[in-house]
């Protein structure tokens, strides 16, 4: 078995630490926010299939296909998660699911957990939730809204993630925005594309087998005129700050402002040390040398650590 | 088939092992948010953190080895900062023609790209010790201990507890695709069907694997509330940390701050 790595998911090092902050509080409020309203809208008997359609998620991206060659197509879940339990329940399911890759398999950072958070569990969500909803009503309750709407949910959720995940790249300055942009749209257009063929796949089996679980989402849940707001401001910002973005070669002046700024907050911190710095470390590349005998020493030390404290466990037996 | 080796704890009976799951899961996050806030180009200190980490590989007992092997996982998304070395401005290190463009290597630009490619290997390093030395229902007594709320706290639980069984499932479902030539990893063979065919078939497997799954939330909720369940997981008052573990807690915060210092006055003093 391969567990496949979607590019999607940011490791550590990647995003600065004032965009990984600014993730981790949104995603703390929208995920704060999704738990009131799923203990507020539904039964205890939530946690059981919250967690077990997690773990499904989960393992369901295993399921892989043959693209060509040596490509293949494998499933995110955003979408369908959304569709079968409705857009509260599904960001916490996400949540869960992304929190996992990155807690147990390090696929994605910790201190990147909160951004992938955003990106897949409330961005995938939130736009899987609309597009659906927006076709179901086209299609006035048609079955082909609930295919038709399951494809463009899959494929519309991976692509403003796989955006939204370049921009916060670009905002790092870990990439520069007029390549990662488009980039991380261009490979996400296609990677979306398998995404939303497996989620009609599973719709149109659960259609068939269970099709009382497809109008879960639908049923008494209003969408609230707070929640559209939201997602199309979401939705706006993301659609201008994008090309703005990738239309500046020379790197956001955002990112610069953004640089200064930090500068600025960190200096009262320099000043706590003297002009000059220590004496002996005032070259860069003695403390380079210095630090890597230091390191060294440490490394070594801790290894006659082990083999003592083994030789010591060892030694009563024999 | 079972899957057991989707855990990636390994079992030893190491100082690190031994070490709260508490103070371990706030130590490595620090030292990951150290790693972050370590300016770029602070060599020394990416040193320090690397032998820092190495070290507690080497009392984890699971292997370095075993470590460095895994954190090659992150090596392809390196390719995201690779732009770096041709676009940020700054004294030309080499350049050369690819088709048209003319790229120009700079040197703060190249400086920039393997900082963030060593901040990244030696977080990724950090979390894989993290998970290899604690179960995972320790992280849950730790995640209820930085205060992630408790029914977020029960979904982790729940879906680890049937994590296994699922993909148990899923793999149970691969090999009856395989069996019935729907699918082929070997290279040469030719997979069946139509492009738009395989991707039904798979998406039948991933239908059938949630309708199975949803059907067994509802046995497992069934069962919970023969057992007493209202709503609430409840779980035993975690226990309290012992002095040793407070020790070691303090003493490796105060480590990752020195660090930090550290590597802010090496690139104080190396701006002026």
């Amino acid at each position: 078995m391969h567990y496949s790595i979607a590019p999607m998911h940011i490791p550590d090092g990647f995003l600065s630490v004032f965009v990984s902050i600014l993730m981790w509080i949104a995603s703390i409020l929208v995920v704060s926010y999704a738990l009131r309203r799923v203990k507020a809208d539904l039964d205890e008997r939530q946690a059981p299939l919250m967690g077990v359609l997690a773990a499904a998620i989960f393992a369901g991206q295993m399921l892989n296909f043959v693209v060509a060659g040596g490509t293949s197509g494998h499933l995110m879940g955003a979408a369908i998660a959304t569709i079968l339990l409705g857009p509260w329940a599904a960001t916490l399911v996400m949540t869960t699911v992304v929190g996992v890759q990155a807690l147990i398999f390090q696929d994605g950072g910790l201190l990147a957990l909160g951004a992938n958070i955003f990106n897949m569990a409330v961005i995938g969500v939130t736009v899987a939730y609309f597009t659906y909803q927006t076709v179901q009503r086209l299609a006035g309750g048609k079955r082909w809204g609930i295919f038709v709407g399951g494809f463009l949910a899959a494929w519309l959720s991976i692509e403003i993630a796989a955006l939204a995940t370049g921009l916060e790249l670009a905002l790092s300055g870990t990439s520069p925005a007029n390549i990662a942009i488009p980039a991380m749209g261009g490979i996400h257009a296609i990677i979306g594309i398998g995404e939303g063929l497996i989620t009609v796949g599973a719709l149109a089996l659960i259609y068939a087998t269970r099709p009382d679980l497809l109008h879960a989402s639908e049923g008494p849940q209003k969408t609230e005129k707070l929640a559209i707001l939201v997602g199309l401001l979401l939705a706006l910002l993301l659609a201008i700050a994008s090309p703005l973005a990738s239309a500046r070669p020379d790197g956001l002046e955002w990112v610069a402002e953004q640089k200064g700024f930090l500068e600025a907050a960190q200096s009262p911190l320099y000043q706590i040390i003297p002009d000059y710095a220590f004496p002996g470390i005032s070259h860069q590349a003695a403390a380079t040398i210095l630090a890597g005998i230091l390191g060294t020493l440490f490394v070594f030390g801790v290894a006659l650590l082990v083999a003592y404290t083994r030789r010591k466990r060892q030694s009563p037996g024999s | 088939m079972h899957v057991h080796f989707l855990d990636p704890y390994i079992q030893a009976d190491s100082l690190v092992h031994r070490l709260d799951a508490r103070p371990k899961l706030v130590l490595a996050i620090a030292f990951i948010l150290t790693t972050a806030l370590t300016p770029n180009g602070a060599w020394a200190v990416f040193i320090l953190l690397l032998a820092l980490i190495l070290a507690v590989e080497l009392l984890s007992e699971i292997g370095v080895v075993y470590v460095l092997k895994r954190s090659m996982l992150a090596i392809p998304f390196v390719l995201a900062a690779f732009p770096l070395i041709f676009t940020v401005d700054g004294p030309a290190l080499f350049s050369f023609n690819l088709g048209a463009w003319e790229l120009t290597a700079s040197q703060p630009g190249l400086e920039r790209f393997v900082s963030i490619a060593l901040k990244s290997w030696i977080s990724v390093q950090a979390a894989i010790v993290l998970a290899s030395t604690t179960p995972f229902p320790d992280l849950l007594v730790a995640m209820r201990a930085v205060k992630v709320p408790r029914l977020l706290v029960s979904i982790f639980a729940l879906m680890w507890r049937y994590l296994f069984v699922l993909a148990d499932e899923t793999l149970r479902l691969m090999r009856a695709r395989a069996a019935r030539s729907g699918h082929s990893d070997s290279p040469g063979l030719k997979p069946g069907g139509s492009l738009a065919w395989r991707a039904q078939v798979t998406g039948g497997m991933a239908g059938s694997l949630f309708v199975r799954a949803i059907e067994r939330s509802d046995r497992i909720y069934m069962a919970m509330v023969s057992r007493g369940y209202d709503g609430e997981v409840r779980a035993a008052p975690s226990p309290r940390l012992g002095a040793t573990n407070w020790i070691i807690l303090a003493c490796g915060l105060a480590v990752l701050l020195l660090l930090l210092m550290f590597g802010l006055i090496l690139t104080y003093a190396s701006l002026h």
